[in-house]
């Protein structure tokens, strides 16, 4: 109901207070970096704040924060999530992966890929996932099987929608090339609709047509009231998409 | 899986060391653990540091020299693993708990058929009925990749590849709550290893199973485990989320270990 507001109505999706990162070096004598220091960022439910600064300003560190892969030193970030509001700071490990099960999407510019998955199930195991089956011994159970079915076929729309050539669908990412992997990475971003997407670069190794068809993405997960964050090099799809720009550091 | 829910297994100030030692080292100090159902844990570390001997102490193979190990049963009682006879711990071994071991013929009766390995749990559980057996062995057989024709093959004539995919399907046959395994994977060829991991991947995930795995590959902790402890010369010095722990390390040993991994 929260989302038929109008926008600056109401709460952000995302608030950000007092962030602080740093990393210490061990094996280079205890170095200390010191990359995110009172950070703050609003991000409402249907907006996209494109994060900006120079390269080493923490940009992507800020991304990894918001997906629990970076711890973070202190501060708050709170997120609203679908089961409440949760400050990742300080969420659980399982608290952390059920976020990213349902709440929060991140395309990297890398695809981790896991041997033997072929692309079409990359993309529809996040689905899946976002909804697990009852456990059951029975793994030949039909319930999941139709439930598999039906993922893939919204993955199947996708990958096409991507342009991702067909004879790809059935076999394991590892061995394509870096836009066919981006490719599969953004649909596997997109597959689950996300209350906080994040994008790092995720045009980076597009042609133009599929750049648009990022950009048509993007401009559908914000209608459906997703709050997005970016780091876009590319100006054209920045400013296609972003609703303001946040410089760090 | 969320906060609220209890876990599964406890384990608190487990500290363990062998009479043999010839000093004072603990092979394992002061390890603290709590594992909730549906999760999978990693507990990573080199060669000695003792990661082996903690998944011993929580099995019940090694009688911890301080320590609990707590475990909550089927029927939603705790247990004190130490504190049950030896009968009770065969038990609990050969029906809520499973444990894959390194050295598939460890874990496997070589004198009898593929088949029989599989049927072995369920026979203890008290199915005698032989066409169901046979049957419920070929099923599992199926999952794990491995030819039904087969079935009345000694595991000896298997390769290690094999062996350990039938280690897997004689534990999970009786669907377990808790599985342990040892470096699962090691001394199995690489392409070997993959098919490995996405099927302890996808059994995890679609039984809802609670498992625990040592493991010194970093790689596999990554690919199969939600959480990750690493151990050094007996101590848990880090764990956490395990893209946290592995992208995001604190403890110089973790630093250390993430960064000698060779990316191909």
């Amino acid at each position: 109901m929260n989302d038929r507001l109008p926008a600056l109505l109401q709460a952000p999706r995302l608030q950000v207070r007092g962030l602080a990162k740093h990393f210490t070096l061990h094996l280079r004598g205890g170095a200390r970096l010191q990359v995110l220091q009172d950070t703050a960022l609003d991000v409402r439910a249907g907006e996209c704040v494109a994060l900006a600064g120079a390269s080493g300003r923490g940009k992507s560190t800020l991304m990894k924060c918001l997906f629990g892969s970076y711890g973070s030193d202190a501060g708050s970030l709170r997120l609203e999530s679908s089961d409440g509001v949760v400050d990742i700071a300080t969420a659980t490990p399982q608290r952390m992966l059920a976020l990213r099960r349902r709440d929060i999407a991140y395309v990297s510019q890398f695809l981790r890929a896991v041997p033997r998955v072929p692309a079409l199930d990359v993309v529809a195991q996040r689905l899946v996932d976002a909804e697990p089956s009852p456990p059951t011994d029975d793994l030949d159970d039909a319930a999941h099987a139709v439930r598999l079915e039906a993922a893939r076929e919204v993955a199947r729309h996708l990958l096409a929608r991507l342009n991702l050539p067909r004879a790809l669908w059935d076999l394991p990412p590892a061995t394509f090339s870096g836009g066919e992997q981006q490719r599969v990475n953004i649909a596997r971003g997109f597959v689950q609709p996300a209350r906080l997407l994040l994008l790092d670069e995720p045009t980076a190794s597009l042609d133009a047509a599929n750049r648009r068809v990022v950009v048509d993405l993007i401009h559908e997960a914000k209608a459906q009231g997703a709050a997005v964050v970016g780091i876009f090099h590319d100006e054209e799809v920045r400013d296609a998409v972003a609703d303001r720009r946040v410089e760090l550091g | 899986m969320h906060d609220a829910m209890e876990p599964l297994l406890r384990v608190r100030g487990l500290s363990h060391r062998f009479a043999a030692a010839r000093d004072e080292r603990l092979a394992v100090r002061d390890a603290e653990l709590d594992l909730f159902p549906g999760e999978v844990v990693a507990i990573v570390g080199e060669s000695g540091s003792g990661k082996s001997t903690l998944l011993d102490c929580i099995a019940g193979r090694i009688a911890p020299t301080h320590g609990q190990v707590h475990y909550r049963d089927a029927d939603d009682r705790w247990l004190d693993v130490h504190a049950l006879t030896e009968r009770q711990q065969r038990v609990l071994a050969r029906t809520e708990w499973g444990f894959v071991e390194q050295n598939a013929s460890d874990g496997l009766r070589l004198d009898v058929s593929a088949g029989a390995n599989i049927g072995e749990r369920l026979m203890g559980q008290g199915e005698r009925h032989y066409g169901r057996l046979r049957a419920t062995a070929q099923r599992w057989m199926e999952r794990v990749e491995l030819d039904t024709a087969r079935i009345d093959d000694s595991p000896r004539a298997f390769s290690g590849g094999m062996r350990q995919r039938l280690q897997i399907a004689r534990n999970l046959v009786t669907r377990p709550r808790l599985v342990l395994l040892d470096e699962p994977t090691s001394g199995l060829d690489v392409s070997v290893q993959a098919r490995l991991l996405d099927l302890i991947r996808t059994l995890t995930t679609r039984m809802h199973l609670c498992a625990l795995i040592v493991t010194h590959d970093l790689g596999v902790a990554r690919m199969l485990a939600h959480r990750t402890l690493v151990m050094r010369h007996g101590q848990v010095v880090e764990q956490g989320l395990t893209d946290r722990v592995l992208d995001d390390p604190q403890h110089p040993y973790t630093q250390l270990l993430v960064s000698s991994v060779v990316i191909p």
